[in-house]
């Protein structure tokens, strides 16, 4: 039976989504080969080494602050959230990007998203372990975390559920607990595909226990889709609900420049913006190192920029409705807070937030830097440092300003601070690296149903072969 | 192999969607019950195609979902109300506008949970072993071919007359399936077809 030949019976038209000519085969092949067959190279070797020895920082400046306690962090009174702070508040913003396309993306049948959700879902999971590792290291006694969680105890007490605080530790611990899940059950089909195409018994062994021994059976498939749909229903209030309540923390309390209701929108449309930046951050190095460009075309960048160019915008609109508000509302505290923040010591942060967040990314608007791989790269970078910015002038210059001269002071971060942030983008990077060479980093089943809608598209009726194949 | 005996059911490889999809049918049509196709992507209308019917999955989730926004507010409301109520500022005890948020998180975490695990279950997984795994060309149902397969404990399997039933569907091929596992090294003898 001419049985090779036969993959080639129909082959899609290059479409800015997908480019060449390709089938459900060449799709799966592209895909796993980069877990199967591809060497390992020395660029992945160096650069996996360069992470674990930033993770060893992590560990280091962890090991320390166990030791000592979080006087070695700069945070004193007045500004006692700091880094660990700020970092949370990027590190979980990051994530909501990944969950975005997943989800929502998926309930608005973007068929872009196809390309770049596995690796963004990834990217929302490690995103989150860093995120998570900052509250716990600054209670201080990481230890007695678990008193976070309402258990019955021999003290009789309970957490304060009408604390924003608690809040969190239930908003952050469901998106940790559902972006893992999304992100496996997306994974059964595709490490059953790396199961099928392995040659070696370990992996086959260890892919198959992983794919919980999928087998694509007609009823599976129909559970699946319908649980697809329905937790993308539940992750998208979920995504919106989470920074929500990571921005209440802020609003509820009492501080000038927190105290305020738009927190909850501009800091959801902020984290998406950073999370859009950071997707890009990722992909256009992946897509170069694993010449991934057929399936993820510069029209998915293109895509990503221009939400980034919308969710910047929001984010602008927030900042510019903080100031007139503080003005308008005449509250002497909250003027003094923004021209602090304008003329303070802080001053060169705040306006180079401006410049990151608001000044730049409007070249995007020029679809020559859309469309300009280099260009969005580094416009990602941007974004992301004017993020981190942001966080910082938003946890900082309440804080170190706010009703009393007498209680108005500095904030200087040590190098223990840089350290653990350092290293959680160490982390981050780690995982990523490891991600890469050992799971599927596109979808790949989602590929081949592309390819059949495409194939259906554009006149081959999904699949009509010839009666007999053998014929070909 | 006897009829039946040591075999769990004949299975007809296809190149295309479409081709599963017209198979499915027309086996159905024909009587067949114990039936099932597999593909590497969910392939629209298979499901019904071999008359299997909604799944009541949705319904078991909304009642996880339920579960955990009166489980998540039953939790504050006990803690802070009930069990050991403290004055904040003069509020009431039973705020319960405050307490809406984290039951919000329990609803979802609770039906999300319901999702996977239900999905996991229901579709009796894991299961790292099945016998349609003895045919070697099988590993290809996760990567480009679709499959359909006729059941031995379907009341209408005949080996030869369903051999003949499935050939005349115009598949790429069709195998006979042991039920018990073949040796990797004995596979090889499960696809060929001395002609």
């Amino acid at each position: 039976m001419s049985d090779e030949s036969s993959s080639i019976l129909a082959t899609t038209e290059p479409s800015p989504l997908l480019l060449g000519h390709q089938t459900y085969t060449t799709v799966t092949d592209h895909i796993s080969d980069i877990v199967l067959v591809r060497k390992t190279g020395p660029g992945w070797i160096l650069g996996f080494l360069v992470c674990f020895a930033i993770v060893n920082v992590l560990m280091i400046a962890v090991a320390y602050l166990f030791y000592r306690g979080v006087g070695i962090w700069g945070i004193d009174v007045p500004v006692a959230w700091g880094f660990a702070i700020i970092n949370f508040v990027w590190w979980i913003g990051i994530g909501h990007a990944g969950t975005l396309i997943s989800a929502i993306l998926l309930l608005l049948r973007q068929e872009w998203r196809t390309s770049i959700n596995r690796f963004a879902e990834a990217m929302t999971i490690f995103a989150v372990m860093c995120a998570g590792m900052f509250p716990l290291l600054h209670t201080g006694r990481p230890w007695l975390a678990y008193w976070l969680l309402p258990y019955p105890n021999t003290m009789g007490i309970w957490p304060q559920f009408r604390s924003p605080l608690v809040w969190d530790v239930f908003a952050v611990s469901t998106y940790a607990t559902l972006s893992l899940l999304f992100w496996y059950v997306g994974l059964i089909p595709d490490l059953a595909t790396i199961r099928d195409r392995s040659n070696n018994k370990i992996q086959q062994i260890i892919y198959g226990m992983l794919c919980l021994g999928w087998r694509g059976g007609a009823m599976h498939w129909q559970r699946y889709e319908i649980i697809s749909v329905i937790l993308a229903g539940l992750c998208t209030p979920l995504v919106v609900s989470v920074h929500t309540v990571v921005s209440w923390d802020f609003a509820v309390a009492i501080v000038p420049g927190w105290h305020t209701t738009i927190f909850p929108p501009y800091f959801v449309a902020g984290a998406i913006y950073s999370g859009f930046a950071m997707v890009l951050t990722l992909a256009i190095p992946l897509r170069a190192a694993y010449k991934l460009h057929n399936l993820l075309t510069i029209k998915h960048l293109e895509n990503m920029a221009i939400i980034m160019l919308a969710t910047g915008l929001i984010v602008a609109y927030g900042y510019a409705m903080e100031i007139f508000m503080a003005f308008y509302g005449g509250n002497p505290y909250e003027t003094s807070m923004v021209l602090d923040r304008w003329f303070g010591p802080y001053k060169v942060v705040y306006w180079m937030l401006i410049a990151c967040n608001i000044a730049i990314p409007q070249l995007l608007w020029n679809k020559r830097v859309r469309t300009n791989v280099a260009a969005l790269f580094i416009m990602s970078l941007v974004v992301n440092t004017g993020m981190w910015l942001e966080r910082f002038v938003i946890v900082v210059t309440g804080l170190h300003h706010d009703f009393m001269p007498s209680r108005f002071g500095m904030y200087y971060p040590t190098i223990w601070d840089y350290a653990v942030f350092l290293g959680t983008l160490g982390f981050f990077t780690f995982m990523m690296f490891l991600f890469a060479r050992f799971v599927p980093m596109i979808a790949g089943f989602e590929m081949r149903d592309m390819v059949n809608k495409k194939l259906g598209r554009q006149g081959t009726p999904t699949g009509m072969a010839p009666a007999n194949v053998s014929e070909i | 192999m006897a009829n039946g005996e040591n075999i769990y059911g004949l299975m007809a490889e296809f190149t295309m969607p479409a081709q599963v999809l017209e198979a499915g049918r027309r086996t159905h049509a024909a009587g067949y019950r114990k039936i099932d196709a597999y593909s590497p992507f969910p392939v629209h209308g298979l499901d019904e195609v071999l008359g299997f019917k909604r799944s009541k999955l949705p319904l078991l989730i909304l009642c996880g979902a339920l579960a955990g926004m009166f489980g998540g507010f039953f939790m504050q409301y006990f803690a802070n109300v009930i069990h050991f109520p403290i004055n904040i500022g003069g509020r009431p005890y039973d705020s319960w506008v405050a307490f809406i948020p984290i039951t919000f998180e329990c609803t979802i975490l609770i039906g999300g949970l319901t999702c996977v695990f239900g999905m996991v279950a229901l579709n009796g997984l894991p299961q790292p072993y099945h016998p349609v795994f003895n045919i070697e060309r099988f590993e290809r149902a996760s990567q480009d071919r679709f499959f359909l397969c006729v059941e031995a404990k379907d009341p209408m399997f005949d080996l030869a007359k369903t051999e003949a039933f499935l050939k005349s569907l115009n598949p790429f091929d069709v195998y006979v399936v042991p039920m018990g596992r073949v040796p990797k090294a004995d596979r090889a003898e499960l696809t060929e077809h001395p002609e």
